[in-house]
């Protein structure tokens, strides 16, 4: 346990002189946080909306005050023909374009159904059907208004309503959902990345030769290595988690205790992954490209974190019982919107344990390898 | 008891004979030093006397035990330094000092005695909180001595240890070395400087796996007794070794430097044939005269009986 902590020690001192080391502990993450933070969300604003109101009524201002304070629509242009339309959505200057008929308040109320066109860009089919899922609400909404002030002045209650009731996010904000996704993401690529060099490095430098002259057993050694990292990567990934609270709006539900433990757990299996990088390649520049390629890809797209697990074929959701992301996510999102308790997340942290343990040692067999 | 004891030892890497039967003692105390060319075998039985490689076959006790069987309690018992000084950058003179104190298992008390023995022998008082990257050659390569001995281990391992120092740290690190021997400290040393191989009390030449001349200095200076070397000094040392191919009274001859060395037949003394074959040839020659054989001048001569190349 001295040797372990000799070796922590140690490591400590060269991590803290070590400008890079410390750059991807701890400035990395900060940057990663902020430009993917603000980058990622699936929520799209401020379209950019032409209107052309040939019915020129109360009615049909109404229905365009409704899409401009809804805060999803911003009115560019005022156009008087298709022509114009045509040319403003070539160029690429409006997205969306409202067209409102000439007698549509006089079929409104008449009791005839009134009918507008919505034009949408479909070149970017993602965002053409959330955009039209946001216009056919408005207008919905509207006629549900208008139906009701005309039969009843406004008295009546609609026969049915549905009133949907959104827990743990009730504003449906992506961010809300991806943001813990991203921290994890960061987590994974800085803890892996940096603990990949730390054994190449002593190769390259010649360091290793002496270590592996002392009498210290591979366990020790591991767990010295492991541990300033471990202390540095959770102090910048509790860091991340607070900046996501005050950035992003991200909610603390659960107990901390239960967060610390888990991300704890995380971190080790991402310390291991990287400490075992490290004892199978001979340079530091493949340290590090291996490192990014196994940390950053199955994190990003096996993880759950941006394509939803249950829609993958079966051979790839197989896969995805190997990378550790996908059960931090669970337990992670599961702690900080729901507020769960341990017993609800338990099979992730066993398998966040049972991943760490593993990795943890494969590296110290393989370290022993290395020795003879 | 010998602090080294090599019986057979054997080291094959697939078809690749690296160490072939090596057998030699070294006493308690013995500054032994071990000369070869690159690839004769040197490193490979160093990496196999410090634990680190297994013996194909054959052993070797070294501090009364086998490597083969245990070489972590052999690790705990010897110390060493190779040439690169491997020693942390990027930590201080007194950070790599606790770190290798603690690497070795030893409590505070015990790194703080040795840490302030090793400043005061590598002279680095006053430079504790140097980084070890801003120091010269000469004293990085004592504090790594420094640090190899922290543990007090009866038998150092010095792997090329002087390689890239200046000629004065070079004298200061083997007074060191001469000062641990006195002490009981067996000093096992690879070099390929010929003239550093001086300093030790004896000396093995490793050739093709092989050892193939062992003794101290002296012993294996007198493989020539019986014969004569004589060094000439001339302008033109091509031609003049081309003049002395087939004069009878000559065995073999060599470049030294830019002089010529010329072996004569066991109980030739003359020199006279040499000098009139260089007049018969129109050569200058600045000099001709007998001299002491060289240890570089023994390695030579081992290494072509012993059948290799000089490379």
């Amino acid at each position: 346990m001295r040797k372990a902590l000799a070796v922590g020690r140690k490591e400590f001192w060269q991590i803290v002189r070590d400008g890079r080391t410390l750059m991807i502990l701890l400035f990395v993450p900060a940057f990663f946080l902020g430009l993917y933070g603000y980058a990622l969300s699936w929520d799209i604003r401020h379209v950019r909306l032409a209107v052309m109101d040939r019915d020129n009524s109360r009615d049909s201002r109404e229905l365009i005050s409704s899409f401009t304070n809804s805060t999803y629509f911003d009115i560019v242009a005022t156009v008087r023909s298709m022509t114009d339309i045509e040319r403003l959505m070539d160029r690429g200057d409006i997205r969306v374009a409202l067209v409102i008929p000439e007698g549509m308040s006089h079929d409104l109320r008449t009791g005839r159904v009134a009918q507008v066109q919505v034009l949408i860009n479909g070149d970017n089919a993602n965002t053409a059907t959330t955009v039209f899922g946001y216009a056919q609400a408005i207008v919905r909404g509207v006629s549900a208004q208008l139906q009701l002030d005309i039969i009843a002045g406004g008295k009546m209650p609609p026969p049915i309503s549905a009133e949907p009731r959104i827990w743990y996010n009730p504003e449906l904000t992506s961010t809300l959902f991806l943001v813990p996704g991203l921290i994890g993401f960061i987590v994974m690529i800085s803890s892996v990345v940096s603990t990949s060099m730390s054994i190449v490095r002593e190769k390259e430098r010649g360091t290793w030769e002496q270590v592996r002259m002392a009498p210290i057993n591979n366990v020790s050694y591991v767990v010295g290595k492991t541990i300033p990292y471990f202390v540095i990567s959770l102090v910048s990934a509790l860091f991340i988690i607070a900046a996501a609270m005050v950035l992003f709006g991200l909610p603390m539900r659960g107990s901390w205790l239960l967060l610390l433990f888990t991300v704890s757990l995380f971190l080790a299996g991402a310390l291991g992954t990287g400490l075992l990088v490290s004892t199978l390649v001979d340079s530091q520049s493949l340290a590090f490209q291996v490192s990014l390629l196994i940390s950053m890809l199955p994190t990003i797209i096996l993880s759950g974190f941006i394509f939803p697990i249950a829609s993958m074929p079966a051979p790839i959701r197989a896969i995805t019982y190997l990378v550790p992301a996908r059960y931090f996510l669970v337990a992670l999102r599961a702690i900080v919107l729901k507020g769960v308790d341990a017993h609800v997340v338990s099979m992730e942290l066993a398998a966040l344990g049972v991943y760490a343990v593993a990795v943890l040692g494969l590296a110290s067999v393989r370290l022993g390898k290395e020795k003879v | 008891m010998p602090a080294v004891t090599v019986r057979e030892l054997t080291r094959r890497f697939g078809d690749f004979v690296a160490v072939d039967r090596v057998s030699f003692n070294v006493e308690q105390g013995e500054i032994f030093g071990f000369l070869g060319s690159n690839g004769a075998g040197k490193s490979t039985t160093i990496r196999m006397l410090c634990g680190l490689l297994k013996p194909t076959s054959g052993s070797a006790l070294v501090g009364g035990i086998d490597v083969g069987r245990d070489p972590e309690g052999v690790k705990r018992r010897i110390g060493y330094m190779s040439q690169r000084f491997s020693l942390y950058e990027l930590l201080t003179v007194e950070e790599n000092i606790t770190f290798f104190g603690g690497l070795y298992g030893l409590d505070d008390n015990a790194i703080t005695r040795r840490r302030d023995f090793v400043l005061d022998m590598a002279g680095l008082r006053g430079r504790e909180r140097t980084l070890t990257q801003d120091l010269a050659g000469g004293w990085r390569q004592r504090l790594a001595l420094g640090c190899a001995i922290l543990h007090e281990p009866p038998i150092l391992f010095l792997d090329e240890p002087t390689g890239g120092v200046d000629p004065v740290s070079r004298r200061q690190f083997w007074a060191l070395i001469n000062q641990l021997s006195d002490g009981g400290v067996t000093v096992f040393v690879t070099t390929h400087y010929l003239d550093e191989a001086e300093h030790c009390h004896r000396l093995a030449l490793m050739q093709a796996g092989r050892i193939a001349a062992l003794g101290t200095v002296h012993e294996l200076k007198a493989v020539f007794s019986d014969r004569a070397v004589v060094e000439v000094r001339t302008p033109s040392p091509m031609e003049a070794l081309r003049a002395l191919d087939d004069v009878p009274s000559v065995e073999k001859t060599s470049l030294f430097g830019t002089a010529l060395h010329v072996w004569l037949r066991p109980g030739e003394r003359d020199t006279r044939p040499l000098r009139q074959r260089f007049t018969e040839r129109g050569l200058a020659i600045e000099s001709v005269e007998f001299v002491q054989p060289s240890l570089e001048d023994v390695f030579m001569d081992v290494v072509e009986r012993a059948g290799g190349t000089s490379g």
